[in-house]
């Protein structure tokens, strides 16, 4: 851990015939073993990840465009957080699949957004609900919002550099009430009232800004959510499908509703078309 | 039979015994008492104090230690295993507030501290600590929690316990005086604590050190003369107490 780092502590070193590294991680005390010193994968030194993934994808040889792009939308208000995402994946200018679920539910109070690179943001989410169950498991009481997103964000800071590609926002409702914390894969960690995410997210911002009320009902509330991922999927090409909204209560997270955005449009914009 | 089975601890002896974490517990029998009362509102730890020597300063002898501002522990046994003990539990306190953003739980770093002397009890070349520690704190919901670890890596909550020399002694007296109106305040609470170290200690209260921790508020160290004082209502106590009798066989 980066404390047991820079106070200079060896652990476990002096007995190296008898442990490797990698079975040792398991078997570590202080059970957040997220950080530089012991990572998921073992990256050889002078690899490049980045510089391979730039010759692979262009006009040089095959193209390997990851799967990109999106809309996701959060935001506090009286009654609870709303959480809503859009369905596309889009691979260059293929669209890889239309009802792709970017909310992964890591408990009944929490839930996880994706977006940028689908395979990335997949796997260390599922990887974050494990971390997050076997908290629960060890100190019997469910892991906190800021708890939970601070072990994604440094998840990500051990891997910085070299080409993840996350963009995640963690809500839920623990006992400090309410919680939204914005995660990316350079090792940015924000709490806040309001979070969009992904190529659409300025569309979706405009919408959602224009429109927030501290007091809205909760009917209001999943309006906004639906007309912020609607308007964004309407101008960004690399957004569409369906809107997934969750709406996070203090008894746990309900989904509110899956909308195709098709219908949502016309219904918006009825004078336009 | 146990010379063969106490060099490299990682044996079993026949009859399932780990020769060297019994040692280690003889080695914890020999240390200073330590007791540790888990009241409602407060949480007391109290040591006997070793003479100190005349030259000795004597502040740099303390066996009650802060692992972080809402926790304290004091110990028995081997003073130098207990300093390394410490000093990674603080920065486990630290690296949980770190990562976690919440102070520590009570139990979470007893649980460390034990999963750690565990450790040593399964290594090859290394012995176990000789320590056993009394964790007393109050949790982020204002409970107040007594643990107590042994140098074989398990570890209980306890209302009040005690480890070190005697401490089958101060752990019958508690038995008996542990009530609820013993505990019924503070004040009551450090005297139970005292009066149970006095059943050991010698010479009174110069001997004992006592250390409290109030819910929200930080380690306090008591100074000799408020022990006096402890001391001296405990003393009238008995007094009385001793009147009463008297009074009682002569009617």
């Amino acid at each position: 851990m980066a404390l047991l780092d820079v106070s200079g502590f060896k652990s476990h070193s002096g007995l190296g015939v008898f442990g490797t590294d990698a079975s040792e991680r398991w078997n570590r005390i202080d059970h957040f073993t997220f950080g530089s010193k012991c990572q998921e994968f073992a990256l050889p030194v002078g690899s490049d990840p980045v510089g391979f993934l730039k010759s692979c994808s262009g006009e040089n040889g095959v193209s390997i465009d990851l799967n990109h792009g999106t809309t996701t939308l959060a935001f506090k208000f009286r009654h609870g957080v709303i959480v809503a995402v859009d369905s596309r994946a889009s691979a260059g200018r293929y669209i890889a699949s239309k009802d792709v679920n970017k909310v992964i539910e890591i408990n009944p109070y929490l839930l996880g957004t994706m977006s940028g690179s689908a395979a990335d943001c997949q796997y260390w989410e599922r990887l974050l609900a494990k971390e997050c169950r076997l908290y629960k498991l060890r100190n019997k009481e469910r892991i906190s919002v800021s708890a939970a997103s601070k072990l994604l964000c440094n998840m990500m800071l051990g891997y910085r550099g070299m080409g993840l590609s996350v963009g995640s926002m963690i809500c839920g409702w623990d006992k400090k009430g309410p919680g939204l914390y914005y995660v990316d894969d350079n090792g940015t960690r924000l709490s806040g009232r309001m979070f969009s995410t992904g190529c659409g997210n300025g569309y979706a911002y405009g919408v959602v800004d224009s429109g927030y009320r501290e007091d809205m009902t909760v009917e209001e509330a999943y309006e906004l959510g639906l007309r912020g991922i609607t308007h964004a999927t309407h101008r960004d090409a690399y957004s569409g499908g369906v809107v997934n909204m969750y709406h996070m209560q203090e008894e746990g997270w309900i989904k509110v509703c899956q909308e195709d955005v098709s219908d949502l449009i016309h219904r918006y914009k009825k004078g336009m078309f | 039979m146990a010379a063969r089975y106490d060099r490299a601890i990682t044996v079993f002896s026949p009859d399932g015994h780990l020769f060297q974490v019994e040692y280690a517990q003889e080695a914890v029998k020999k240390g200073s008492t330590a007791v540790g009362i888990r009241g409602k509102d407060i949480v007391v730890l109290g040591v006997e104090k070793k003479s100190v020597a005349k030259l000795q300063e004597e502040r740099t002898v303390r066996k009650i230690c802060v692992l972080d501002e809402h926790v304290c522990m004091a110990f028995a046994g081997l003073t130098a295993d207990a300093r390394i003990v410490i000093n990674r539990a603080r920065v486990e306190c630290q690296s949980h507030r770190l990562t976690v953003e919440d102070p520590v739980t009570v139990e979470y770093i007893t649980r460390y501290i034990a999963t750690l002397k565990q450790r040593y009890t399964q290594s090859n070349g290394r012995r176990p600590f000789g320590i056993s520690a009394l964790i007393v704190g109050f949790d982020y919901d204002g409970t107040p929690r007594l643990y107590q670890t042994d140098p074989s890596g398990t570890y209980h909550a306890w209302k009040a316990n005690a480890i070190g020399r005697s401490a089958k002694t101060v752990r019958e007296f508690l038995e008996k005086n542990y009530t609820e109106e013993s505990i019924a305040n503070d004040n009551e609470t450090m005297k139970l604590a005292i009066k149970a170290l006095l059943e050991v200690v010698q010479s009174g209260g110069k001997n004992i050190e006592l250390a409290v921790i109030r819910r929200n508020q930080p380690l306090k160290i008591l100074e000799s003369k408020e022990i006096e004082t402890l001391v001296a209502e405990i003393e009238k106590e008995k007094e009385e107490e001793a009147e009463k009798k008297k009074q009682k066989k002569s009617s």
